[in-house]
């Protein structure tokens, strides 16, 4: 880096452990104003760890930090902010049960002898989200009801009401649709107009280099390198991140595809899923694309009876009678195994161990009359472990210690121990590094190498692409597309997505006085 | 010192603390009170346990699928009531009565179960519906006198061995095969899960709806074994168990049991029991007024949450 002014955030030597796990291992880093600095590395590279230090959320085992060229110590999140320094991570921080406008001013609610001044209060909140292009957002709208996405736009906002010098953003475009996307970057734009430092952290190449400034490159717990945004290419920094060359294409040729494992004929479930039929065959990798919202996580969750489905049948095995699946529990007696998108709440039982998330969907198989054999239970658990390589210290750790791939490989591993036969994968490889994204799509190419139907549902096109053997495109709760033509066409697929949005029926207008 | 407890193993952690915390009880009351290490202390504890343990073990059972069982105490008022009205009232033959007071602790307990699943509604709200249901039901059957039942249960509470009762080695029994259903059996395992992350179980394809059922079912059933019991030893009133269902709770979670489900042992359980029992009993024989016994009682019952809760911190650390 150029021998720039005084930098505003200086971190000198700072180091953090887990237990046994170094974290962070002694980084020296500098942040400037009005600079976007992107912090990149896989999963567990410690980046959220120097996020959070900063932020006051977590404290440093060792080092010293510098805000302003005064020496720089929080004890907790309240303290940092007081400073002016602020975190936005995935997780959210608003308060469902509230609006939008109290969340916003929580900490400064306008009152008179301890009433609020609704009025006042609604008033500035509209002003603010108004002046930073989220104008369509009601503020008396309660937190809950709006989409992650917005959500994380009004957290944003949040913390733009008050003083802020550091703003650091863990991941915030991970939900976001591309639209919000954009609203999220102008208002960067802005903000390092106005002299606010700002911490980007993504895993998403072509917005880092969209946006940022700098770019640290983090490994294992140390800096890699911190350069230029210019002076790197995407897949110099990806190569850095890794410490590895990764394939550029990721599958070559089409296994055999073989008989047919699943018909869906007419779906109709909830309110989001309006008409879906669709063939998959064992051997393939059959993709779902579509906007958020589009009713592809609603449609797996009804072929798989845990949501109830309205309409509609599902055919399995080339039979001619449709099931009735009625529960996950039917469903996965039909050899169907459904991979949630939020492997945390759903997915995973995070405070129990590993060896009890892996063997959860077959009991049956490592016990007799009832009577767990413990033994069998290690036996098969750590052979799974090495198959899949996921990387953990024992068994008996509990899985919330993971990271995100090993979690999700781990789920992985729950369902390959029962006899499923057809995967479902709902975002497998959200919140995941790229290093582990590509052994997930390794496994998924095993799965279907080995004769298994895979589906999955991914906000990443160019992930599906990559992946698919055949792409599904979904647009307002129908499937109107299935492309199966390779090379596929980026843009057809796209626009397939948008199909059911060119005639819209009409939105319930929003209206909202001052 | 945290360095070397977090060295040990868990099994060391997990039940050297509650024996540690048992023993130096023990030692403060032989301090203060004349004559506490005695035969006849130990009698009397071994005789007060038996109810309180099998009505815990259920309740251990209860709190780990993250649920909760505040009707047990009636439902023991409520199957006495029954057992005294059929052996006194109508003359029927023990066995008979027995069985009647096994079957309506299991009644209710399954109809807890039924309404929970049914419904979906949370068990604290279910339960205390019951525990007003079966006191009501049981000052019906009794006409809200108590029933002396003539030394046809006496049986039960002096048949001895080494002058251990049978109650005694029956709860025992019974707390040692509750702990190895939790620990080994797939039963065990499904509680635990489901007290975790009840969605997620579902989402692996597990019907965590028959578990539920099982383990109410068996909360109710364990009630009408602990009240022919307490019935042969305090005869069939029909206040029998008032306030029992607190004093049950309170024991599990001495044990280190979690209220928010996913995490519990019957033999910490158990250690639990033994706690409150020796601290009544030694403050008893110290002479303590019932107002201090209540006021100690009680420190003691929050004071272990929170060394608890020290004891998970040091546990997750270890596990990281």
């Amino acid at each position: 880096m150029k021998s720039a002014p005084l930098p505003i955030m200086d971190l000198k030597g700072i180091g953090k452990s887990f237990g046994s796990v170094r974290a962070l291992d002694s980084i020296t880093l500098q942040f400037h104003t009005g600079k976007v600095h992107a912090l990149v590395g896989e999963n567990g590279a410690g980046k959220s760890t120097v996020s959070k230090i900063m932020a006051g959320l977590l404290l440093p085992d060792s080092g010293r930090m510098k805000f302003s060229a005064k020496p720089y110590t929080p004890s907790n999140r309240k303290e940092a902010e007081q400073q002016g320094i602020r975190i936005v991570t995935q997780e959210l921080n608003l308060i469902d049960t509230l609006t939008v406008a109290e969340n916003i001013y929580i900490n400064e609610l306008p009152q008179s002898f301890g009433v609020i001044r609704y009025r006042t209060l609604n008033k500035r909140a509209w002003q603010l989200l108004n002046r930073i292009g989220l104008g369509s957002i009601d503020p008396t709208d309660k937190a809950g009801d709006l989409t992650v996405g917005s959500q994380q736009l009004v957290e944003i906002a949040a913390g733009l009401s008050q003083n802020c010098r550091i703003l650091i953003l863990d991941e915030p475009t991970a939900s976001l649709t591309d639209k919000e996307t954009e609203l999220l970057f102008s208002q960067i734009e802005n903000l390092r107009r106005q002299g606010v430092a700002i911490v980007y952290i993504s895993h998403r190449m072509e917005e880092i280099r969209q946006i940022s400034d700098f770019v640290t490159i983090l490994r294992d717990g140390r800096i890699v390198c911190t350069e230029t945004i210019d002076s790197l290419s995407s897949s110099q920094i990806v190569n850095r991140m890794v410490g590895r060359e990764l394939p550029a294409e990721y599958r070559k040729k089409t296994t055999s595809v073989g008989s047919i494992a699943l018909r869906v004929k007419n779906l109709v479930a909830g309110e989001k899923v309006r008409t879906v039929s669709f063939d998959a065959y064992r051997g393939e990798i059959l993709g779902f694309a579509g906007l958020m919202g589009s009713g592809r996580t609603e449609t797996m969750r009804a072929i798989f009876g845990a949501d109830p489905l309205h309409s509609g049948a599902v055919y399995l095995h080339g039979s001619q009678t449709p099931s009735r699946i009625l529960s996950p529990k039917e469903a996965v007696r039909c050899g169907i195994a459904l991979l949630t998108e939020n492997r945390k709440e759903e997915g995973l039982l995070l405070p129990q161990p590993i060896r009890v998330n892996c063997t959860m969907a077959s009991m049956q198989k490592i016990s007799a009359g009832g009577y767990i054999i413990s033994g069998k239970e290690k036996q098969r658990v750590d052979e799974m472990m090495d198959r899949l390589a996921i990387r953990c210290r024992a068994i008996d750790q509990s899985a919330w210690e993971l990271s995100g791939g090993n979690q999700q490989k781990l789920v992985i591993a729950k369902w390959l121990f029962t006899d499923c036969d057809i995967f479902i994968f709902d975002e497998p490889t959200r919140g995941i590094d790229i290093g582990a994204k590509f052994e997930l799509y390794h496994l998924l190419s095993k799965l279907a190498e080995q004769q298994k139907a895979v589906l999955v549902v991914s906000s990443d096109l160019r992930e599906l692409i990559l992946l698919c053997d055949r792409i599904a495109v979904m647009s307002a709760g129908r499937l109107v597309e299935i492309f199966a033509d390779k090379p596929f066409d980026e843009a057809a697929i796209n626009h397939a997505a948008f199909r059911e949005h060119l005639n819209p029926v009409k939105d319930k207008e929003r209206t909202f006085d001052i | 010192m945290k360095r070397f407890y977090s060295r040990l193993p868990v099994w060391v952690t997990d039940y050297l603390g509650m024996a540690g915390a048992l023993g130096l009880l023990l030692g403060i009351f032989g301090f203060t009170a004349d004559n506490f290490f005695s035969r006849s202390t130990f009698l009397i504890i071994a005789d007060q346990v038996p109810d309180i343990t099998i009505l815990a073990v259920g309740m251990t059972f209860v709190l780990i699928i993250a649920g909760i069982d505040l009707s047990v105490g009636s439902v023991m008022g409520f199957s006495g009531a029954v057992i005294g009205v059929l052996l006194v009232k109508s003359g029927q033959p023990i066995g008979l009565g027995i069985m009647a007071g096994l079957f309506v602790g299991l009644g209710c307990g399954l109809l807890n179960g039924l309404v929970v699943i049914k419904w979906s509604l949370p068990s604290f709200i279910v339960t205390l519906g019951m525990m007003e249901v079966a006191r009501g039901a049981a000052l019906r059957v009794t006409q809200s006198r108590t029933i002396y039942i003539p030394g046809y249960l006496d049986f039960i509470t002096e048949t001895r061995w080494l002058g251990i009762s049978m109650p005694f080695i029956l709860a025992v029994c019974i707390v040692l095969l509750a702990q190895f259903v939790l620990s080994h059996t797939v039963f065990g395992r499904y509680m635990v899960a489901i007290g975790t992350n009840e969605e997620a179980v579902r989402l692996s394809g597990i019907n965590p709806k028959p578990v539920k059922l099982a383990v109410f079912s068996l909360s109710g059933l364990l009630a009408g074994l602990a009240s022919i019991i307490h019935t042969a030893r305090y005869q069939a009133n029909p206040n029998n168990g008032q306030g029992v269902e607190l004093q049950v709770i309170a024991a599990v979670v001495i044990g280190g049991t979690s209220l928010m489900g996913g995490r519990g042992s019957v033999l910490s359980t158990f250690f639990g029991v033994l706690i409150i029992s020796v601290l009544e009993t030694g403050l008893a024989q110290a002479n303590a007024q019932e107002s201090t016994k209540r006021l100690i009682t009680g420190a003691v019952i929050v004071a272990a949450v929170i060394l608890d809760y020290y004891r998970q911190r040091i546990r997750n650390v270890k596990t990281r």
